[in-house]
């Protein structure tokens, strides 16, 4: 199965070309977050088109529970080849989605080396939900967490709801790093 | 045979829109425009009913004495109206269903494509040539 191995590596250069640029440029911190809205901003787009390719045959949704479960099952497997593992919801437009073995960041650490350096490569999948959700009716945030105790810090924009999603590498990571 | 097709987005303006007989063509547009009040009604009144299986497949919207409206809406709550003349009766629910499938899998080919920006009139020639394909031909 070398396919999966295709958009990982294509990814991983997505991520190195955009702060490429924003390092010869020097200035840090205002430079990182426009990489992370472009990268957050290609993803919203591919999320876009994806969910037209996947809801082509599919019955409407009934509500947004059903939205979020095919999220969680159908669009999950389809894009990175596994099921979200935990699903929660406190009912209010709040969703918390917990993959333990997040496909793009397996391959950096079984602990808490690199932590930092992850949220980068999360924002593309951000990017990636917001779309799929935005194309289905449904305007959220996405933040996206890497720690062992998510702590529910919840963002809650103008628009009705907030999606928080969090992956974990192991269960030995303690820090948590915040992506927006 | 279609008439007139028209592609409405989720803000409910026309993505596209093309009809045949170019002379009528704002009596085309009108009938979309008021067709789409059916097809509001149509999906909220599915939501209520709890159905199990939504189709995404409207159907008849309504007949006009001298056309019919269907309509078809997608999850991304895209709608696509096709009509057709009533004098030609031979067109049965399968052919028209086989029409929106056409027409649903050519939107995504064009919201896949990288550079339609979603909300954009559709400009690809592609979409325009399999829209040609499924009009009436025009003597």
């Amino acid at each position: 199965m070398a396919d999966d191995v295709l958009f990982e590596f294509l990814h991983m250069e997505m991520v190195s070309h955009i702060y490429k640029d924003q390092a010869s440029r020097g200035e840090m911190e205002k430079d990182r977050a426009t990489c992370v809205s472009t990268l957050e901003g290609m993803g919203f787009r591919v999320g876009q088109g994806l969910i037209e390719r996947f809801t082509k045959d599919s019955p409407s949704f009934k509500d947004d529970l059903d939205v979020m479960k095919f999220i969680c099952k159908d669009f999950w497997i389809n894009v990175f080849r596994k099921q979200i593992d935990n699903l929660r919801t406190n009912h209010q437009g709040t969703y918390v989605l917990q993959d333990n073995k997040f496909a793009l960041l397996t391959q950096f650490s079984n602990g808490k080396q690199y932590l930092e350096e992850a949220p980068k490569y999360l924002a593309y999948s951000c990017g990636l939900v917001r779309g799929a959700l935005s194309n289905l009716g449904m305007d959220c945030v996405v933040t996206a967490e890497v720690s062992l105790m998510p702590s529910c810090e919840s963002l809650l924009s103008s628009s009705s709801s907030s999606f928080i999603i969090y992956h974990h590498t192991t269960p030995n990571i303690t820090d948590t790093t915040e992506m927006f | 045979m279609a008439v007139c097709i028209a592609v409405i987005a989720k803000e409910n303006y026309p993505l596209y829109i093309r009809s045949v007989p170019i002379q009528n063509e704002l009596k085309f547009h009108y009938t979309v425009h008021t067709s789409l009040d059916v097809v509001e009604e149509k999906i909220s009144a599915v939501g209520k009913a709890m159905a199990d299986q939504r189709e995404l497949y409207l159907g008849l919207l309504y007949p006009t004495e001298d056309y019919k409206v269907y309509g078809y809406v997608t999850n991304s709550k895209v709608k696509f109206v096709i009509v057709v003349d009533s004098s030609n009766t031979s067109l049965r629910d399968n052919e028209i269903r086989s029409m929106f499938r056409k027409l649903h899998n050519s939107f995504t080919d064009v919201m896949c494509n990288p550079f339609y920006n979603p909300g954009d009139t559709i400009q690809s020639k592609a979409f325009d040539s399999m829209v040609t394909a499924m009009m009436v031909q025009a003597s």
